[in-house]
């Protein structure tokens, strides 16, 4: 059995990271929050760093609950559009040199979006995880989770609804 | 009175960072009722291809209005928080139109607050998103 050699390290990380710049530094909404990604492999954990626009309540003081909400959805929303892209991209079906250049595949659209606020958001970084539960032909269900300083102790959870790109036209 | 709970809920909103980085503007204050609007702006685009703007600023836009409709209730909460809100996106708001949501506050409980809006650009007739929220209530300070 002939087995295939493995890429090296940096031709995979370099294609990885390149793909998901492109995916996230391609919202602006994404940009204006202050919202990166980190990446393990295919695990992303999203970032929301801390800045004073973030404040809803100036008197606790606390992150704006939209600020939270939106965090979540664009932590879902890319969740997803990775999840969607990432056999194309490993597979060089899906070229990264034209999702560098701005040419982005159609990416899911919200159909609804549920935010339970859990805590009050501290006036710090807070990081955020999405889950797919279910990812069909025309609609997918995720949920995400967001905290601040201890995971086990969620600021807010959110499950949304999406309308999946059509893939026929 | 009426002039006591605009000037609150004026004073509210000005007071939220967040609702002026989204260049959040108080239209029509009532009671238990709210009007907000927030003009385009590229920065809070979603879909380059398109420029619609991202559902997660409409979604601050509708908790922020939802808030002040409940700061506006006759019963005069001293302060409220979000405890969940739902967003259903009935269709992509036009670019370069501005987001007007308007948020009733329809139910109050000594604990809580039920709440629904609605968003629109200038096709006021076919909503761009709908909200339903459960916010907490603080009663007055005697």
């Amino acid at each position: 059995m002939i087995r295939k050699t493995p890429e090296p390290v940096q031709v995979v990380k370099q294609r990885r990271d390149t793909a998901l710049s492109a995916l996230v530094e391609g919202v602006p909404y994404a940009q204006f929050l202050g919202i990166s990604f980190d990446r393990r492999g295919d695990e992303l954990t999203a970032v929301l760093r801390y800045d004073e626009k973030l404040i809803g309540n100036p008197r606790l003081p606390a992150l704006h609950g939209g600020v939270t909400a939106a965090f979540l959805e664009v932590t879902a929303i890319i969740g997803l559009s990775w999840a969607m892209l990432w056999e194309g991209i490993e597979s060089g079906r899906i070229d990264v040199a034209t999702l560098e250049e701005g040419t982005l595949p159609r990416l899911p659209k919200t159909i609804d979006f549920t935010t339970d606020f859990l805590r009050s958001g501290l006036p710090r970084d807070g990081y955020a995880r999405a889950h797919v539960t279910r990812s069909g032909r025309r609609y997918a269900s995720v949920n995400a989770y967001a905290w601040q300083d201890n995971r086990d102790r969620p600021i807010a959870q959110a499950t949304g609804h999406f309308l999946m790109p059509r893939t026929d036209v | 009175m009426s002039d006591k709970r605009a000037r609150m809920a004026r004073d509210f909103i000005q007071a939220i960072p967040h609702a002026q980085a989204l260049g959040m503007q108080l239209g029509d204050i009532g009671e238990g009722t709210a009007e907000i609007s927030m003009a385009y702006d590229a920065k809070f685009i979603g879909d380059p291809v398109t420029g619609v703007i991202h559902g997660g600023a409409v979604s601050a836009l509708m908790d922020t209005c939802c808030g002040a409709a409940v700061m506006s209730h006759p019963d005069l909460p001293s302060v409220t928080a979000t405890i969940d809100l739902r967003i259903d996106y009935m269709r992509p708001a036009t670019p370069g139109q501005a987001i007007t949501a308007r948020a009733t506050c329809y139910h109050m409980t000594r604990s809580v607050a039920f709440v629904r809006a609605v968003a629109m650009d200038d096709d006021t007739e076919n909503p761009v998103a709908t909200a339903t929220g459960a916010f907490t209530v603080e009663p007055a300070q005697p």
